[in-house]
């Protein structure tokens, strides 16, 4: 069973912290198909925040398709996230090591890095959403 | 409501219910002595020994001071520890109503009190019953009950008085919202009223009797002077036991006088010690002193006697006990009205 | 301010006249307020109160210290009646009458507990004065809280009585919650673990709940809804999600208030010599490329009401506790 935790501080809505922490477990393979998220009343219970939060999470993920709600019994997987979805954009993480290549040479440390990737994909984050 | 009300209300009664326990044991052993004593003998006052006297002047103290002491730490806590601590926040949002809540406070407190002081009031009566009243050969005697001091100490008055004064004691709380403050402004109060009431109210609670004695020797019962000033007798009443409320010479006409001028030559000369108080009461050899009471008679001096007969004491107790029931009455209303409207 | 009359307030019977005028924004509230006031002598502890409290959510009532978050709650719990306006708590007065009094739950300030009493005697004091008294479950949170049920409650720690009292309130099911200012002298431990009892049983029960604070970082991880109140007036009142969607703080260069569009509504404005930033609440996106944009957190938005009040530019001091 997979345990929650919520960084009050990252400025990320705890909603969201949620969905993020079961995607990345996805991804690691620490929750496999058929397994059960932990009910609302235990997230609550630990982590003391809004139930309806928990709720809207677990919508969210029902939404993208990654885990089935059953009533009465609790919310399972149904889908997962491994690394071998990542294997099939490849092209993209080439380009990805390309531009890195060539911010090393333009002379940038890793913060600047760092900070310009994070900046930029705010923003483009922003338009999108 | 009623479990909540004895578990905070727990140590208070039983530690008056152990106290009044104790002295009607302790009355109970020595009652029945003290009835055969004095009905085998007259002149029971001189034979009563030091520690019954106590216990009589100490069951008057007793009632005279359980009603206040009850009201004021019953009563003025009742409500006033709780908006003093706060837990009124917790109590009045339980689903009864204030006046659900106040009533079971009330109502518990009220009845515990009365059953308390009656049966106080009940052994402390039962034991003085044979000494009440009674004269001693010699200068001595024990209060009639009928005496103002002894009145409020007997018979049904009591319950009356605590019942008073436990809810004075819980509208005195309720208003001033502090239980230290609230016992002594209930304690003033209180004190306040026991004094007004035999003073004013309770001579006129039934009507008191009204008749004339001629003055003779047996009739007089003294003489005062203020040192050179005029002269003033009182007469003894038919029964000592009665309550004198008014002791006053009349002329012919039935109009208050003082006494003629002439009387001064009637008395022997004041003893030789003028700094020796205002009043002094004066006794004379017989025969010059009846003469003179002949004559005033003669003249039409009367003397005119305003009591209530001993025989009305219960008549006047339950006056009374009506009397300040009907104050408790209006002081419950005001504190229901009060808890209600004042407390928002 | 108009002069305030001052009405007896109206028997439940007549409570349709007491609505709020105006469409109501929820379907069902439990609480609606309507111009409500309350004065002490010469001071307006509340004033011009118009508001609805959601069901079924978590609202969270923010503002500095004396701003007058007790005197709503009072007011709503029905110890206080009102000088002016009306309220209406779960369809009815305030403390009306027994009904009324067993739909709402209040955890007062410092959570008062009877000091003489045991943890199992305040279980029982709840059983004998409340109808619907669920004790199964007041039994169940107190042994799980680790309260020993013959411990008098005077002897407790403040987090323990602070559960005692949350205990006692929950169980009586109310459909309304309302705590005032239950963490607030709580160390970090206990505040936690008063939370998460406080969630858990939101979890479990169709309640509203209504909690007070001045600490603001406690609120966006437990509250759907937020009032914000300073100097005894309503400054802001919505949900969660859509005061983070409307808001946006911007900074750019120096430019007056009036010059911003009319869609904008100024929250919190602060000016250097060069520099302008301020807090906008707005449905329309903010388009204008001089603006630099930075999200906003709830605590941010909450702070900027609370310090953006127009008699007092300064602001008062408040809690950020993490």
């Amino acid at each position: 069973m997979i345990e929650f935790s919520l960084d009050s501080r990252s400025g990320v809505s705890p909603y969201l912290q949620i969905v993020q922490q079961v995607r990345r477990a996805l991804r690691l393979g620490l929750l496999e198909v058929g397994d059960q998220l932990p009910t609302v009343k235990d997230v609550v219970a630990k982590l003391a925040i809004n139930p309806n939060t928990v709720l809207k999470a677990y919508r969210e993920l029902e939404r993208e398709g990654l885990v089935a709600a059953r009533p009465g019994i609790g919310t399972f997987v149904t889908r997962t996230l491994t690394d071998s979805s990542l294997a099939a954009h490849e092209p993209l993480r080439r380009d990805l090591v390309r531009w890195l290549t060539k911010a090393r040479l333009a002379g940038l440390d890793e913060e600047s890095i760092e900070a310009l990737m994070t900046s930029t994909f705010r923003a483009v984050h922003e338009d999108i959403a | 409501m009623i479990w909540l009300t004895w578990r905070q209300f727990r140590i208070q009664l039983l530690a008056v219910y152990a106290l009044v326990g104790a002295v009607c044991v302790w009355l109970a052993l020595t009652g029945p002595a003290l009835a055969h004593l004095a009905a085998r003998n007259k002149d029971v006052y001189d034979l009563l020994s030091s520690t019954d006297l106590l216990l009589f002047n100490g069951g008057i103290a007793v009632l005279a001071v359980a009603p206040a002491v009850i009201g004021i730490f019953w009563g003025a806590p009742l409500v006033a520890r709780e908006l003093e601590s706060g837990t009124y926040r917790l109590a009045w949002n339980q689903s009864v109503t204030r006046w659900r809540w106040l009533a079971a406070k009330l109502g518990f407190s009220v009845l515990a009190t009365a059953v308390a002081v009656g049966i106080l009031t009940t052994t402390v009566t039962w034991w003085a019953q044979p000494l009440d009243g009674i004269q001693g050969s010699q200068r001595g005697s024990l209060a009639s009950r009928m005496t103002p001091i002894s009145f409020a100490m007997r018979g049904v008055v009591p319950v009356s008085y605590a019942v008073f004064a436990v809810l004075l004691g819980t509208l005195v709380g309720l208003v001033v919202r502090r239980s230290v403050p609230a016992m002594a402004l209930t304690l003033a109060i209180y004190v306040l009223v026991q004094v007004a009431v035999p003073w004013w109210v309770r001579p006129h609670l039934i009507p008191p009797t009204t008749t004339t004695v001629f003055l003779s020797e047996d009739t007089l019962d003294g003489i005062a002077s203020t040192g050179s000033g005029p002269f003033k007798i009182t007469a003894r009443g038919a029964d000592p036991r009665d309550w004198v409320l008014t002791n006053q010479t009349v002329d012919a006409e039935g109009h208050p006088a003082a006494l003629p001028s002439w009387f001064g030559d009637c008395l022997p000369p004041p003893p030789s010690d003028p700094g020796s108080g205002a009043t002094t009461q004066v006794h004379q050899a017989p025969g010059t002193l009846d003469a003179c009471l002949s004559r005033l008679s003669d003249e039409g001096y009367r003397q005119r006697l305003v009591y209530q007969s001993h025989r009305h004491f219960w008549r006047l107790q339950w006056a009374e006990t009506g009397l300040y029931l009907a104050a408790s009455g209006v002081l419950a209303g005001l504190s229901f009205w009060w808890v209600r409207r004042r407390l928002s | 301010m108009s002069t305030p009359r001052k009405p007896r307030v109206e028997s439940a019977a007549r409570s349709d006249q007491m609505l709020p005028r105006g469409p109501r924004k929820y379907v069902s509230a439990v609480v609606a307020a309507a111009g409500l006031g309350k004065r002490y002598r010469r001071r307006w502890a509340l004033r011009d109160c118009t508001l609805e409290i959601p069901a079924g959510q978590v609202t969270g009532l923010v503002g500095p210290n004396g701003a007058g978050k007790t005197t709503l709650l009072t007011l709503i719990v029905g110890l206080l009646t009102p000088t002016v306006g009306t309220i209406e708590v779960c369809g009815g007065r305030p403390a009306g009458d027994a009904t009324q009094l067993a739909k709402v739950g209040f955890v007062a300030q410092d959570t008062p507990t009877y000091a003489g009493l045991t943890v199992a005697e305040h279980l029982r004091l709840g059983r004998h004065l409340n109808p619907r008294w669920d004790d199964a479950q007041a039994q169940e949170r107190i042994g799980r809280l680790g309260l020993d049920p013959s411990q008098k409650a005077g002897r407790l720690s403040g987090g323990q009585r602070a559960q005692l009292a949350l205990t006692l309130g929950l169980a009586k099911r109310p459909e309304l919650l309302v705590l005032d200012e239950p963490v607030a002298s709580l160390d970090p431990l206990a505040r936690r673990e008063f939370l998460q009892l406080l969630m858990e049983a939101v979890a479990e029960q169709e309640i509203a709940v209504l909690l007070s604070s001045h600490v603001v970082s406690d609120l966006e991880r437990v509250c759907d809804h937020v009032v914000v109140l300073v100097d005894s007036q309503v400054r802001v009142a919505d949900d969660v999600d859509t005061l983070l969607a409307t808001h946006h703080r911007l900074s750019g260069p120096r430019r007056e208030a009036d010059t911003l569009p009319a869609d904008q509504h100024v929250v919190w404005a602060s000016h250097t010599d060069r520099q302008s930033t301020y807090v906008v609440r707005t449905e329309s996106p903010v388009l204008d490329p001089a603006w630099t944009t930075t999200p906003q957190g709830l605590e941010d938005v909450v702070l900027a009401y609370m310090e953006g009040t127009p008699s007092d530019p300064a602001g008062t001091p408040l809690a950020v506790v993490r």
